[in-house]
């Protein structure tokens, strides 16, 4: 099973269309509700930090398969200014935002693999996935 | 609990509330959501069972509501975001908790320095932190001639980094054994230790003292710390024993003045921290006074016994809660 999509964030709407294709290859793969919702949140706050701090970058989303699991996987790249903390972000109760719970320690507890690089000045990527149980 | 017993149990709950709408099924409803809780069941998961069990239930349920319900799943999901994070802080919060447990056992051992015991005088101490970790400090040090120095320090601040500073001043005198017998000496040298080593935002109040019996003199130096007692057995009256001083790691320069005192039998000498006299009560501030007249009620007492008296009766005046380190000492000759 190999499907792929991809969506451009440059503004508040591609994040709506993100959301959808998350929640179209979720629904799709055989996920619950609850975990279209949250695979769909994820993208959500991923695509929102592209478009808040980058403002430039997209999202990808494939569903993929690995001795014998499938997964859906969300990848986020930017061409932003990099983080250069990355300890310091992924620190519960850290957040520029604002929101409780939100950010990236939120999107690492919704998905169940979660690997991020970052470099100062080049850009972010962020890869998420979560395994069809 | 397993899914399938998890929304079996629901279900059953929600269609004997459906049926009766009474108490006891809204009560079960509570203990449930206990139990959920417990199992760290989230908001959004507790929406989804309800939707599925609302589909076994009423299947010719109207398409708007289940269309409203998930909606409602979509919403949940951002507190099933706080909730986790309220998990993962409050597992954080208990990390250091025991983190801190251990520094102040550690505190504890640095702090236990003996209480000289010798016939010629009695001695009392108490000294309890307001939170965890102590700022406040006192050493006793008898050497071979008897003679007994006493330090009774207090860091200005709380908690932790107080107490890290008290660490510094307990090995900075013991690495000072010849200004012992001069209490101005001794705290010129700690002032310098301190002006050079700690942080300007944090003051050190220290009292010094040293009593030699083969002259029955106790001679004494004070950075700016909160004025102990002299009540002489003569006069039957209590005193101030006050000493004039800068606080601790304000200037590399400050010099102490030495007091003497001549002390008698029967004679006291009070020492206190200013968590002492900073007791609040009703009235406000105690008084100086106050203090005097607790002390002079346990005085025919021993000295411990007066000692843990007064901080009975001060605990008991603020509602055994204690707002700031608390240190008492006394002196019976």
């Amino acid at each position: 099973m190999e499907t792929q999509a991809s969506v451009k964030i440059r503004n508040e709407w591609d994040i709506v269309q993100a959301r959808q294709l998350g929640r179209e290859l979720s629904k799709e793969m055989g996920f619950g509700q609850v975990d279209q919702a949250r695979i769909t949140t994820a993208i959500s706050e991923l695509a929102r930090n592209i478009y808040l701090y980058a403002q430039n970058g997209e999202i990808d989303v494939e569903a993929f398969g690995k001795v014998g699991r499938i997964g859906l996987k969300i990848i986020s790249t930017d061409q932003g200014p990099g983080i250069s903390d990355i300890r310091l972000v992924m620190q519960d109760g850290y957040t520029t935002s604002g929101g409780l719970g939100a950010g990236l320690p939120g999107v690492k507890r919704l998905m169940d693999d979660f690997k991020i690089h970052s470099q100062e000045g080049r850009g972010t990527e962020i890869v998420a996935i979560k395994w069809l149980r | 609990m397993d899914y399938e017993i998890l929304l079996e149990r629901y279900q059953n709950m929600l269609s004997n509330y459906i049926k009766v709408r009474g108490e006891r099924a809204l009560y079960k409803g509570q203990q449930f959501s206990r139990k959920m809780i417990e199992q760290n069941v989230s908001p959004e998961e507790v929406v989804s069972l309800h939707i599925e069990v609302l589909n076994n239930l009423l299947p010719d349920l109207d398409e708007k509501m289940y269309a409203s319900l998930e909606f409602l799943l979509e919403v949940m999901i951002g507190y099933g975001f706080a909730y986790r994070e309220h998990q993962s802080l409050r597992d954080r919060q208990q990390q250091l908790d025991s983190e801190i447990d251990i520094a102040a056992n550690v505190q504890q051992s640095l702090l236990k320095g003996k209480v000289p015991d010798c016939d010629f005088i009695d001695i009392g101490v108490i000294s309890q932190p307001a939170k965890k970790m102590s700022g406040d400090y006192y050493h006793f040090v008898m050497d071979d001639n008897n003679c007994i120095s006493v330090a009774v320090a207090d860091i200005v601040g709380k908690g932790i980094p107080a107490a890290m500073c008290m660490s510094m001043i307990k090995y900075s005198m013991d690495s000072l054994p010849e200004q012992r017998m001069q209490p101005g000496a001794m705290l010129e040298s700690l002032n310098r230790v301190v002006e050079q080593n700690v942080d300007p935002s944090m003051f050190i109040t220290m009292f010094y003292g040293i009593y030699d019996p083969r002259i029955q003199e106790f001679s004494f130096a004070s950075a700016g710390h909160e004025p102990g007692f002299y009540y002489s057995a003569d006069s039957d009256y209590f005193d101030e024993l006050s000493a004039k001083g800068l606080v601790l790691g304000l200037s590399r320069t400050t010099t102490y003045q030495e007091y003497v005192k001549t002390v008698g039998p029967g004679d006291m000498i009070i020492l206190l921290s200013d968590g002492v006299t900073e007791c609040r009560t009703e009235k406000g501030f105690i008084e100086r006074e106050e203090i005097i007249a607790m002390i002079r009620r346990n005085m025919h007492l021993s000295a411990q016994k007066i000692v843990d008296n007064v901080f009975y009766e001060l605990e008991k005046l603020q509602d055994f809660e204690l707002r700031d380190d608390f240190t008492l000492l006394v002196m019976k000759f």
